[in-house]
């Protein structure tokens, strides 16, 4: 058993940055991922950090932009929170040595950027994400951090109290991907998730295909809620036949959107008359879908994107590897042309709910980055707000972690007084889990874990539940103690893991994850994409069950322990699962439309019934939706909700 | 189930069969879902009975090397080959996730980002390194051989150990030692426009390690630091915030025998770079700045 005092699971920006922070405050810490750390997404990030640096700008203008962008459903703690931290972040990133893009002074140069008041998006060309990426693995590399590349962690390790606020982290299960083995991470402090997106449950997605949203159904089945996973960023320009990125930074530099008339249809259809181009990421991707379905997109499946006219000399000095993008991918020079662009998924929004200081209700377990939902973006996130909410809600996840005093967090986590059941959901199918016939027949089709079956056999009987937290096993083992020690949690959890990659790989047949996955991915893509119907979100939760129900039935074709990427996929793909039925869930229930998540039977916010957060929590192998008030009340004053127009 | 290819199989089944097959399947309200399983089983068919020459331009011929040091069949390496239908745009990286999701899942070789910034898919593809997402199916002659990096030890199929490139990036102090602190909590260390592009084209390598499987002096000397960790050191080295002194200890990491002078300045580092980085160019510079120093102290 590996044993550090902070496990940070995940190599990305939010990862590097806890685990840098944990290391200053002098924990012993590990990071744990299954790439290698500068093979991370965030080195796909091309835009900027946004960060008020300059005169005339402030943090208070970049948390209203915020909240508003949000469209007043972020939490007005963790927004100014954000916008005072970024400043500093940033500037750190800069002492660190980080290559930004330099004014004639020698300053770091910002741009303008969709939704913003004030050019406060600081940039290293079009390619911040990478050099942000290295200049802080650079950074774990000067501390001596360690780093288990390679290593694919697969379940959280944390007690089996009947309340999740009674449960405990006390590490990981981590697979060995070179080598096949399964060993136990104990972590003395905390672990904390820093796994990134789940771009993987679409099938036209700027992600990467490591982006299968790992953490968060880990986190997810270990009892913290997911929080407003309905708000899945669609970003308006992606090129059409790979989905790879075309920033923004190209239209926060003046880049027009085109129609196949060559109508610049922002402003001359009205769907953005004052910030045309640079309204947000969800005005601009309906607009262009509108256009597309209204039979005015080019092969009736994209507008164009021009930036010709900004001329070669600053193309090149700001944009340079958008030609690369644009030539590699896609066949187009972006000095001579203009390039094919659609919408495309690019975020999660919502993810594992933690307060300011990146902890969830589970002791001893974090989150920072996309995984997780502090609720800085809301229903919709402003470009260049990622890459701040990963150095800020890093930097905290991994000084909490490591034991410093941050104070009380404003926003609490899991159920209050506040909260409200979600009562009459119309499902067409039970979500969550399925039956198995056999018991033995699927390794993970989403049946219920002894533990939870247990759980909810005790219920079932209303006998007393006592100390409640225990399972029959616990009983043998420790001789009815109350308390399962650390190290013992780790084990258990490593012996579930165990048995459940040999009964995958000793299976000869059965169902491969490659078809589950892609039912899953064109489903979704189908029918929770950027425009969402009633009708639509019900078959995909049909779907989605369909695909739950096959993977009972999957099993891993390569028998090889050496390097088993059949292996992996596998896994990943039950995680899609559970996270494609959260997002679809979310979605289905909230029949308003607000920022990313547009209703076409409900075509207004409705600010008295939804100025709430989403809560999705997984009870004993089935998700329970509730919602929590959302927090308008900032540091001096309160954010009254005002309609977003551009 | 095994379904490549062997080279010399004839095409067994007509397109015809295949179509009816699949309308059987579809038959009588079949859900979405059971449609797309039809016509999936369709195309396994179709690659397993059909030669790939045989289905004229519609599908070229994949030729993938093979080797797993546990799996009886696989200890001994080959070629593998699998047709795959021609598509517009289509990459090599696309091609290989084709052939594992509907012809063998157990086809292994590592690929994340998709648009050449997570460096991981850098293969040798007919003869040259390349990264497999970024290289067009169509810029390429049939067949596509798709090989390991060469100069690395293969772990299985197409995925290299990177540990020695790893620990030469980690052997050049790979991080930012500026001399002072600037003025200020909030302070940048400005640095010029010029001197922002000096650096620029180096600071964009995704350590994709196609450098370093290209260089004959690295496959020979496996001390030499080679054109990657190189390159990472003229990142710093050339950063006019990084002291004198600083500069002067890098040269002198450079400056040793398994440095900066191995290179032989063959350029193929530098015509091999997925980024376009001048490797070579670098290195020569670097050795000029090795020589400077070396006259000052003299």
């Amino acid at each position: 058993m590996h044993e550090h005092d902070v496990l940070v699971i995940g190599g990305g920006g939010a990862g590097l940055r806890a685990a840098i922070a944990a290391h200053e405050e002098g924990a012993d810490v590990a990071i744990v991922t299954k790439l290698h750390p500068v093979r991370s997404h965030t080195g796909a990030a091309e835009g900027g950090i946004n960060a008020a640096l300059r005169e005339g700008d402030d943090w208070e203008l970049h948390a209203y932009d915020t909240m508003k962008g949000s469209d007043y459903l972020g939490d007005a703690p963790a927004i100014e929170t954000l916008a005072q931290d970024s400043p500093e972040e940033t500037i750190q990133l800069e002492n660190w040595g980080m290559p930004f893009s330099r004014e004639d002074d020698g300053r770091v140069s910002q741009r303008p950027f969709g939704g913003l008041s004030f050019a406060r998006t600081t940039y290293a060309g079009a390619e911040t994400g990478h050099h942000m990426l290295h200049t802080m693995y650079e950074q774990v590399v000067k501390r001596g951090i360690q780093v288990y590349d390679e290593w694919y962690v697969t379940d959280l390790a944390v007690t089996d109290h009947d309340d999740p606020e009674d449960r405990e982290c006390h590490g990981v299960v981590g697979y060995d991907i070179k080598t096949g083995q399964i060993e136990g991470f104990k972590a003395r402090n905390g672990v904390i998730l820093a796994t990134g997106g789940l771009g993987q449950v679409f099938d036209h997605t700027t992600n990467a295909v490591a982006n299968t949203g790992d953490g968060a159904a880990m986190a997810y089945r270990a009892g913290v809620p997911l929080e407003d996973m309905e708000f899945v960023q669609f970003h308006p320009t992606t090129l059409p036949s790979t989905g790879v990125l075309i920033s923004e930074g190209v239209r926060g530099e003046g880049g027009i959107l085109y129609n196949a008339e060559g109508e610049r249809f922002m402003f001359e259809y009205g769907y953005a008359n004052n910030d045309g181009e640079l309204a947000s990421r969800d005005v601009v991707s309906r607009a262009e879908l509108t256009e597309i379905n209204a039979g005015r997109g080019v092969d009736d499946e994209y507008v164009y994107l021009d930036m010709r006219h900004l001329g070669e000399e600053r193309i090149t000095d700001r944009l340079e590897n958008i030609l690369h993008l644009a030539r590699d991918f896609e066949g187009v020079d972006g000095l001579e042309e203009p390039m094919p662009v659609k919408p495309g998924q690019h975020y999660e929004m919502g993810g594992i709910e933690t307060d300011e200081n990146g902890q969830t209700l589970i002791d001893g377990l974090y989150a920072a980055g996309e995984c997780a939902c502090v609720s800085v973006h809301g229903s919709n996130r402003l470009g260049g707000n990622a890459l701040p909410e990963l150095i800020v809600f890093g930097a905290r996840a991994g000084r909490h972690a490591a034991g410093t005093d941050l104070g009380e967090p404003e926003i609490t986590t899991g159920r209050t007084d506040d909260s409200e059941p979600e009562e009459d959901l119309d499902t067409p199918v039970e979500p969550g889990a399925v039956s198995a016939a056999d018991e033995d027949v699927a390794a993970d089709g989403g049946e219920r874990t002894d533990d939870e079956r247990e759980r909810s056999e005790r219920k079932s009987r209303q006998t007393p539940s006592g100390d409640g937290s225990r399972s029959s096993s616990d009983v043998a083992s420790d001789g009815g103690a109350a308390v399962v020690e650390p190290d013992e949690t780790v084990r258990r959890a490593v012996e579930r893991e165990r048995t459940r990659v040999e009964r995958l790989m000793e299976k000869e047949e059965g169902v491969q994850h490659a078809e589950l996955r892609e039912d899953l991915q064109v489903s979704m893509t189908e029918n929770v994409n950027v425009f969402r119907n009633e009708e639509g979100l019900k078959q995909a939760l049909r779907d989605i069950r369909e695909v739950r129900e096959a993977y009972q039935d999957v099993y891993v074709n390569d028998p090889s322990r050496t390097f088993n990427t059949d292996l992996i996929h596998t896994i990943e793909t039950r995680n899609l699962i559970d996270l494609a039925e959260a997002i679809t869930l979310g979605a289905l229930a909230r029949d308003e439309f607000r920022g990313a998540h547009w209703r076409q039977e409900h075509q207004e916010r409705k600010d008295d019934e939804w100025l709430k957060h989403t809560m999705l929590s997984w009870e004993d192998g089935s998700p329970e939706l509730w919602y929590k008030p959302v927090i308008l009340e900032g540091e001096d004053k309160t954010y009254e909700p005002k309609e977003r127009s551009y | 189930m095994s379904t490549q290819v062997p080279e010399e199989q004839e095409q067994s089944e007509t397109d015809e069969q295949v179509d009816a097959e699949t309308e059987v399947e579809m038959g009588g309200g079949a859900s979405y879902g059971d449609q797309r399983r039809a016509e999936r089983d369709a195309q396994r068919e179709q690659s397993v009975s059909g030669a790939p020459a045989d289905i004229e331009g519609e599908t070229f011929r994949l030729k993938v090397f093979r080797y797993d040091p546990e799996v009886e069949g696989k200890m001994e390496p080959r070629f593998d080959d699998f047709a795959v239908p021609r598509q517009k745009g289509m990459t090599v990286l696309d091609a290989l996730i084709y052939a594992r999701d509907r012809y063998d899942t157990t086809l292994t070789f590592r690929h994340s980002c998709r648009q050449a910034v997570c460096g991981s898919d850098a293969l040798f593809i007919n003869g040259r390194q390349r990264l497999g997402c970024q290289t067009q199916i169509s810029d390429l002659e049939e067949p596509v051989r798709v090989e390991p990096l060469p100069h690395q030890d293969v772990v299985k199929d197409l995925v290299v150990d990177m540990e020695h490139f790893y620990d030469q990036m980690h052997a050049v102090e790979p991080f930012f030692q500026p001399d002072e602190e600037p003025d200020g909590d909030l302070e940048e260390y400005r640095q010029t426009r010029e001197n922002r592009e000096k650096i620029k084209m180096s600071t964009r390598c995704i350590w994709c390690g196609a450098c370093m499987s290209s260089c004959n002096i690295a496959a020979g000397d496996n001390q030499y630091l080679g054109p990657a960790a190189i390159n990472k050191a003229y990142r710093f080295a050339m950063d006019e915030r990084e002291g004198e002194n600083v500069k002067e200890h890098r040269l002198n990491v450079m400056d040793q025998e398994h440095g900066v002078w191995r290179c032989q300045t063959q350029f193929s580092c530098t015509n091999v770079c997925p980024k376009d980085i001048p490797l070579t160019e670098h290195i020569q510079e670097l050795k000029r700045e090795a020589v400077k120093q070396n006259l000052k102290f003299w």
